[in-house]
């Protein structure tokens, strides 16, 4: 339902009130903004150097764009490696026999309901006490592998429910040509649901990005720690990490404008439904399709 | 040690529930703070005040587009201990508040897209009979809409309060110190021996804690949907 409905086109006398609303609103907005920045000015935070010195080069050669690569770096993995763990068990709760579907479908509701701070904290030290990999790269491996784990198995969801939301005539044609299950699936099915599948990755791309900022609890050398060594060094804290909120900010911005570019131009090349999900609320995710 | 020997160690050694059921009481006031904050917010984004509805969308695209631990930790390095705004003497105290306040607005964003998408499902008609019975905007909304609006949004409601009950673990950010990624993160580190059964231990706690959830909102959303 848009909006528009809601109300009606206003007249003369709504449209005065939707003006006095207006300047209600505005002030307000004007009152919040310049409470915050009193409070600011009083603890010395506007001072020109706390903001000055987050705009040299060394600032951002030597932490912001390293925590910046390190970020996307590991958010790539485990992407890549999401796509992977979700097209094999979302094609293992497809799998016609059903010992395969339940095995699957366990994994993937396991993975869904542990919050991914316990899976990463758990391997961190794990991983650090076993020693099977070098301690140097105990950090990037616990985050790859838990955000690979929790985003994988939303991605199989993705997969399993493109293929149920592909209309019923697709897989009756392909079987009224003769093709058996796997073909189907593999020929017909599949790849129409991939494709209209394609936004809700790039929007899970969001996720992972901000889940992979979970890294800083276990060390990891990604953006938000970098931001904050950053802050503590030079004395403003607040600053750096406000700086950091807002580069974050405006890449996953830019991705989810990308995923409704791309459910727009896909939605002709298949028969399944594009829209991106409602975008998820991050560490947590959920069940179901409007993945919060 | 046999398994059962190792459970009962783990458990009489460590207060297990107890880390739980601060997570528990995180998502209980976080949950109400951002019920009532995004339900004000999705109300705002279809009104038809223009300046409120943009605040509505901004809000929504900062928060929903910023990483928790970064406002956690904003909220505790930067308007905790630099503007110096706190809650309680008693520093647990305060930081839980923290804690609470940050997830309440971060998940406030999700709750207004949840509702949104709730007001989605009412039928233009009904909005159209609300207007001709000569209904103004609030009055519609409160009468018509939002019953209907809530019914329909019963189940992204429901994954926004799994997404929350799992995401406030992140509330180790904020310095919540007895949570239960903390807790199991005090086991594994000394009982590096037992690490798979301590995080099988956490992780069923959480199935536990969202599955029956997920069960509950979905019947819920079917039991309540609106016949049409």
């Amino acid at each position: 339902m848009s909006q528009a409905v809601l109300f009606d086109t206003p007249g003369p006398r709504a449209r005065r009130n939707i003006l006095v609303a207006n300047v209600i609103g505005g002030v307000v907005a004007a009152g919040i903004v310049g409470l915050v920045l009193w409070k600011l000015g009083q603890e010395g935070q506007l001072a020109a150097g706390r903001w000055t010195s987050l705009f040299t080069g060394s600032a951002w050669m030597n932490f912001f764009l390293p925590g910046l690569q390190n970020t996307i770096v590991a958010a790539l993995y485990s992407v890549v490696l999401a796509v992977v763990f979700g097209l094999v068990f979302g094609l293992g709760r497809l799998a016609p026999l059903a010992p395969v579907r339940w095995l699957a479908g366990m994994v993937v509701e396991f993975f869904r309901a542990v919050p991914v701070l316990i899976m990463m904290v758990a391997l961190y030290i794990g991983l650090g006490a076993f020693g099977v990999v070098s301690p140097r790269d105990v950090p990037l491996v616990s985050v790859v592998v838990a955000l690979t784990l929790y985003n994988g198995s939303i991605i199989a969801e993705l997969v399993r429910s493109g293929v149920f939301g592909l209309p019923k005539g697709q897989r009756e044609a392909a079987a009224a040509i003769g093709m058996t299950h796997g073909k189907s699936l593999r020929l017909v099915e599949l790849p129409q649901a991939l494709i209209a599948m394609l936004p809700s990755l790039v929007s899970q791309f969001v996720v992972i990005l901000k889940d992979s900022a979970l890294g800083y609890i276990i060390t990891f050398n990604e953006f938000l720690q970098l931001s904050r060594q950053f802050g503590g060094g030079n004395g403003n804290m607040l600053q750096a990490l406000i700086v950091c909120a807002v580069v974050f900010i405006l890449i996953n911005w830019l991705l989810t404008r990308a995923a409704a570019l791309v459910a727009r131009r896909l939605s002709r090349r298949t028969s399944g439904r594009t829209q991106p999900r409602l975008v998820n609320a991050g560490a947590a995710g959920a069940a179901g399709t409007p993945a919060t | 040690m046999n398994l059962f020997e190792q459970v009962s160690f783990l458990f009489s050694s460590y207060n297990i529930p107890a880390a739980f059921w601060v997570n528990i009481q995180l998502t209980f006031w976080a949950a109400i703070g951002a019920l009532l904050v995004g339900t004000v917010l999705g109300l705002m984004r279809v009104s038809p005040v223009p300046s409120l509805q943009w605040l509505g969308t901004a809000y929504v695209t900062v928060f929903r587009n910023t990483p928790l631990t970064v406002l956690m930790l904003l909220a505790v390095l930067g308007v905790w201990s630099q503007l110096k705004i706190t809650f309680a003497q008693d520093f647990a105290t305060n930081f839980f508040i923290y804690a609470c306040v940050v997830l309440a607005i971060y998940h406030a964003a999700f709750v207004c897209e949840a509702v949104r998408s709730g007001i989605n499902t009412v039928p233009l008609g009904q909005a159209e009979a609300a207007r001709a019975i000569g209904l103004p905007f609030l009055p519609a909304a409160r009468l018509v809409l939002l019953p209907q609006a809530f019914r329909g949004a019963i189940a992204p409601l429901g994954n926004v309060l799994i997404a929350l009950i799992k995401n406030t673990t992140v509330a180790a950010a904020a310095s919540v110190a007895v949570e239960t990624s903390s807790v199991m993160r005090g086991m594994i580190e000394a009982n590096s021996n037992m690490v798979i059964l301590i995080f099988m231990i956490f992780a069923l706690g959480y199935v536990i804690l969202v599955v029956p959830v997920g069960v509950v909102t979905t019947s819920l959303s079917r039991k309540l949907a609106v016949t049409r």
